[in-house]
């Protein structure tokens, strides 16, 4: 019949209006500076630059003692649009696994340039830089404030677990069990090296026990 | 005692009136009364569009679930205030080959015409601005009025996508027109009368506490319907809202003006919603006259203007249910449905006067009504089935 | 006489003069609408009020649009490249005073006829609807076969242009 659709159409807006006031599936505003909508796990914004916590090195401070970056440049050169730029320090200092590894003297990533494509995330061999999920990044000068430079990226540890929970974990779980396997390692290299300092000043005698 | 306070709320403006004319010699008594009727009216309906608009904004945010304005009051409710100093305050851009006189006219023009309309309306027991014998069809001549300001609109405008937009608004406006004089006329047929007042009065009665309105009859609910259709499409409301539909023409008609004139061409739309719906009350609803017997000490205006608001509500539910139409969609909606059904509807109105009252008049109109409109709407419209398209200029 | 009716008789002869002398087809129209409109106060002034309205109705409402139309669609809307006035103007002017003449000696002449008339009887829409129905059906009966004959020729107009171009 005609004007059958039309009912039916109004019954439903009635719906709505009505359930508006009472359901939050038929109110789906979030008034956005009051609100926010919680951001979810995998979200990807601008990268950030992870430092574990508790590095105390005395003349540095905590964030520049505790980064993982040993300044790469992988990120630098896998970055398609390349609005990475790094460089690398002169010396080396000891980084969380006791090693002594280089840090990045300069970090900057333009942020204007910065398209979120993750591959520095992903071809990151020391999970250092991560991807943070901040997007009220606006800022109102356009000629210095665009370039982010290593003090602004470095985040920590607990930080990136309360944004990336189920990475970090794993990523933290992944540094113990290497901690482990390097502590066990050095204590089997230290061993091994004991015993051979033990062996080693023997032979000298023994042959000249057997020459004469 | 109860009586009397229901009675002086109810010609509660009437005394006001009255009293305030007390203070004026007598030579100048009617001329005063006219001018402050016509005040009220210049003032009243502009504060209820303010009002409209937000409760339309509003309306139409809950029906497609996001809240509407409610930045600038508590709830958003100043936000036509917001609107009213932005658009004094925008500047007014007039193209250079555009017409000037004409374009500055054409608002100026519609607003008059709508504000016409209100001055035969009886918004209360005695509260008619002037009570003439062919109110009803001062009504639709002020109507036909309006169409000539959207013309006036598009062509001085020198836009041709505004020429469209008031070609088609013209076409559409006076095609609907036909339709709402003609579900008018049922009720005249059957009052006997012109006059707005005497339309009221002729429904003012209750049997078993019910009211003789005309829409609880078998032709009076076919018109009303049909009156309805024609009233959207007369003020250029969704569904019908092509020539001024943004996504489709820009803003139609009203693309060249800017600022105030816009807010005219704004104001012209809303009160001219406002006077049919009005009408349409008057018509059809009983005007002031109270729902039930045992509801007749609440203030007269009081009903009418809940059935304006009504109207105003349903027009708002309206737009956010139903896509646009088509600008041949509607036409034909308009001549090929609408308007043989309103004239069957007039026979229909014809065969109920000469009946004698009792069931079978109730029973005889209904069926046909019923029966035509089934009928009528299988015939003309059914889905065409296109044949290979020609050109006309083209070729 | 009064102040009124001259108010209304500026505006109905400025409109009439106006749509002679522009050269701008559309402004023509919209000018003629507003004799149309001093016409329909002209009858409000003499208590026909049905005859007022339903001038506002049709000719305002409807006539003028149909007007301005019928310039769109043509060429009409194109401001003429030369004068308006025709170079045979004396002639016309001739024509204009003879027309206006018979018609000032005919109202007179009717002004003598009728010497003791007061104004018009305010006719009512009830009345009019009876005369019409009454007395004067058979002209009704004509109008409404000439409308009908009118838009019959319309459609079959446009559809004949349809059939051309399909052929």
């Amino acid at each position: 019949m005609l004007g059958e659709g039309i009912l039916k159409g109004m019954a439903e807006t009635a719906r709505n209006f009505f359930g508006s006031y009472v359901s939050k599936e038929r109110l789906t505003t979030v008034q956005y500076p009051e609100e926010r909508e919680p951001v979810a796990e995998n979200a990807r914004v601008f990268p950030f630059l992870v430092y574990d916590e508790g590095m105390k090195d005395g003349e540095r401070p905590e964030w520049e003692a505790g980064l993982r970056c040993t300044s790469c440049q992988i990120c630098e050169k896998e970055c398609p649009p390349k609005c990475i730029f790094i460089e690398k320090s002169k010396d080396k200092k000891p980084d969380a696994f006791g090693k002594a590894q280089y840090y990045p003297v300069r970090f900057d990533i333009d942020i204007s340039v910065c398209m979120s494509c993750q591959i520095c995330v992903e071809v990151c061999p020391f999970d250092s830089i991560k991807m943070d999920t901040q997007f009220e990044l606006a800022t109102d000068d356009r000629f210095g404030n665009l370039m982010i430079d290593v003090q602004e990226l470095a985040k920590s540890d607990s930080y990136y677990h309360s944004i990336h929970p189920t990475e970090a974990s794993a990523i933290d779980q992944h540094r113990a069990e290497t901690k482990v396997m390097l502590a066990a390692k050095t204590k089997a290299a230290a061993e091994s090296a004991a015993a051979k300092a033990a062996a080693a000043p023997k032979p000298p005698e023994q042959q000249a026990g057997q020459g004469a | 005692m109860f009586a009397t306070l229901a009675r002086n709320s109810d010609q509660i403006f009437i005394l006001l009136r009255d009293w305030l004319l007390a203070f004026l010699p007598m030579m100048l008594r009617p001329y005063v009364s006219v001018l402050l009727s016509v005040v009220v009216i210049v003032c009243f309906f502009p504060a209820l569009f303010a009002l409209t608009v937000i409760f339309e904004r509003k309306g139409l945010g809950r029906i497609q679930n996001r809240l509407g304005p409610n930045r600038v009051g508590p709830y958003g409710l100043l936000q036509p205030i917001a609107d009213g100093i932005k658009s004094l305050t925008k500047e007014d851009i007039v193209p250079t080959t555009a017409n000037g006189f004409v374009h500055f006219l054409a608002p100026v023009v519609l607003v008059v015409a709508v504000f016409m309309g209100f001055a035969v309306l009886p918004m209360g027991r005695n509260m008619v601005l002037v009570d003439m014998d062919c109110g009803l069809l001062f009504y639709f001549a002020m109507g036909a009025s309006t169409e000539l300001a959207v013309f006036m609109a598009g062509w001085s405008s020198r836009n041709k996508y505004s020429l469209l937009g008031a070609m088609r608004a013209v076409a559409q406006m006076i095609s609907y027109e036909v339709i709402l004089l003609l579900s008018g006329l049922a009720v005249v047929m059957i009052t006997g009368s012109l006059s707005l007042p005497k339309i009221v009065e002729a429904q003012n009665h209750y049997s078993y506490g019910l009211p003789h309105w005309y829409i609880f009859t078998p032709w009076g609910l076919a018109g009303f319907v049909m009156y309805a259709i024609a009233a959207t499409a007369e003020t250029n409301r969704s569904p019908f809202d092509l020539p001024e539909g943004e996504s489709e023409l820009v803003a139609g008609y009203h693309t060249e003006y800017s600022g105030f004139k816009f807010a005219l061409f704004f104001l012209g739309e809303y009160l001219a919603m406002f006077s049919i719906s009005g009408l349409g009350a008057t018509l059809f609803l009983g005007g002031w006259s109270a729902p039930f017997s045992f509801l007749t000490w609440v203030p007269s205006w009081i009903w009418f203007f809940s059935k304006l608001m009504l109207s105003i509500f349903v027009f708002i539910w309206m737009r956010g249910t139903l896509p646009r139409l088509r600008q041949d969609q509607l036409m034909n909606f308009a001549w090929k449905f609408v308007l043989p059904f309103t004239l069957f509807n007039l026979m229909v109105t014809a065969l109920w006067r000469f009946m004698g009252d009792g069931w079978l008049r109730w029973a005889v109109c209904s069926a046909l009504v019923a029966a035509a409109y089934v009928l009528m709407a299988r015939v003309s419209m059914r889905r065409e089935r296109f044949a290979p398209r020609s050109y006309r200029y083209a070729e | 006489m009064s102040f009124v009716f001259w108010i209304i008789a500026a505006i109905t002869l400025g409109g009439a003069l106006t749509a002679v002398v522009l050269k701008n087809t559309v402004h023509c129209a919209l000018a003629l609408t507003a004799a149309f409109l001093g016409l329909a106060l002209l009858f409000l002034g003499l208590d026909a009020q049905f005859a007022g309205f339903a001038e506002i109705l049709v000719y305002v409402g409807a006539v003028a649009i149909l007007v301005v139309f019928a310039i769109l669609l043509t060429r009409g809307s194109e401001t003429p490249k030369g004068s308006v006035y025709s170079r045979y103007s004396v002639v016309g002017l001739i024509a204009a005073a003879a027309v206006f003449a018979v018609l000032g000696w005919a109202v007179l002449q009717s002004a003598h006829s009728f010497p003791n008339e007061q104004a018009v009887p305010s006719a009512t829409a009830q009345q009019i609807g009876i005369a019409l129905v009454g007395r004067y059906v058979l002209p009704l009966e004509i109008l409404a076969l000439l409308l009908t004959i009118a838009t019959i020729g319309a459609v079959i107009v446009a559809l004949h242009e349809k059939e051309e171009t399909n052929g």
